[in-house]
């Protein structure tokens, strides 16, 4: 009895995702963070409208290396979800279906959403440079 | 032969169920999301390192309260909406299917409403 050359289903240890299918998980698992990232937006209204103090400290908290650091990837993750999630309204409507637009929507949204995410930041630093007053 | 309706028949059973409702709303949310969005980017980038009061003097101007509520109503539906759908993909025991989906729709409303009340503090008391 042979066993060779049988139909194998994609083992995910050994196979190597393509582009798409890791677009398609990236949307969720941004999605899933960015949930995640809306105890910090509820944190930060909800210590404006207690108090000086309580504001203080969420701005500490968010200015801080890891504050930045857990802000820069919830940009990044809400920039991509954002991008991707336009990709799919194009798609929910019928466009963009061949493999080839496809791929090309899926390296414009990478793009789209490093670009944004800079930009984001730059605006942010300049702000922060400028209206120190 | 039935007497029954073929709509009839289907209600309540396999896909006539509210999916549709749901497949909507996410679609609608996400399209309100996109300006809404980019609109609170913007802000946010330009409020870095705002001080106490000139970031209540913003969330406090009506414009940008109102904006922020519509924010806030659509993201947190939107991310019910989206954490029911993974849940529903992946979780597959009915019990703690159940558990999580109930937790979170519980968290989106209470932290929705956590955050409307904030602005509408800032809003109303300056």
């Amino acid at each position: 009895m042979t066993t060779q050359n049988r139909p194998l289903s994609p083992h995910l240890q050994v196979y190597r995702l393509p582009l798409l299918a890791l677009l398609s998980i990236g949307h969720r698992l941004t999605g899933l963070a960015l949930t995640f990232g809306t105890f910090l937006l509820v944190w930060w209204l909800v210590a404006a409208a207690t108090g000086p103090e309580a504001y203080a400290t969420a701005q500490a908290a968010i200015s801080s290396v890891i504050g930045r650091l857990l802000l820069f990837g919830w940009t990044l993750a809400l920039f991509y979800h954002l991008c991707n999630g336009i990709r799919h309204l194009f798609w929910d409507i019928g466009y963009g279906y061949e493999l080839k637009a496809a791929y090309a929507s899926g390296w414009a949204v990478l793009a789209a959403a490093v670009a944004l995410t800079l930009l984001a930041w730059v605006w942010g630093y300049a702000a922060l440079a400028g209206g120190a007053t | 032969m039935s007497l029954r309706s073929p709509l009839g028949r289907v209600r309540g059973l396999g896909s006539a169920k509210e999916g549709v409702g749901h497949w909507w709303a996410q679609r609608l949310t996400a399209l309100s999301l996109v300006p809404l969005t980019l609109w609170f980017c913007a802000s946010v980038a330009g409020l870095a390192g705002a001080d106490y009061a000139s970031f209540r003097a913003w969330v406090g101007a009506p414009v940008n309260a109102g904006l922020l509520i519509l924010l806030i109503v659509a993201v947190f539906y939107h991310a019910m909406l989206g954490v029911q759908v993974v849940a529903e993909d992946y979780i597959h025991g009915e019990g703690r299917k159940l558990a999580v989906l109930l937790i979170t729709k519980a968290l989106a409303i209470v932290l929705g409403l956590a955050a409307l009340l904030s602005v509408l503090t800032i809003l109303f008391r300056g």
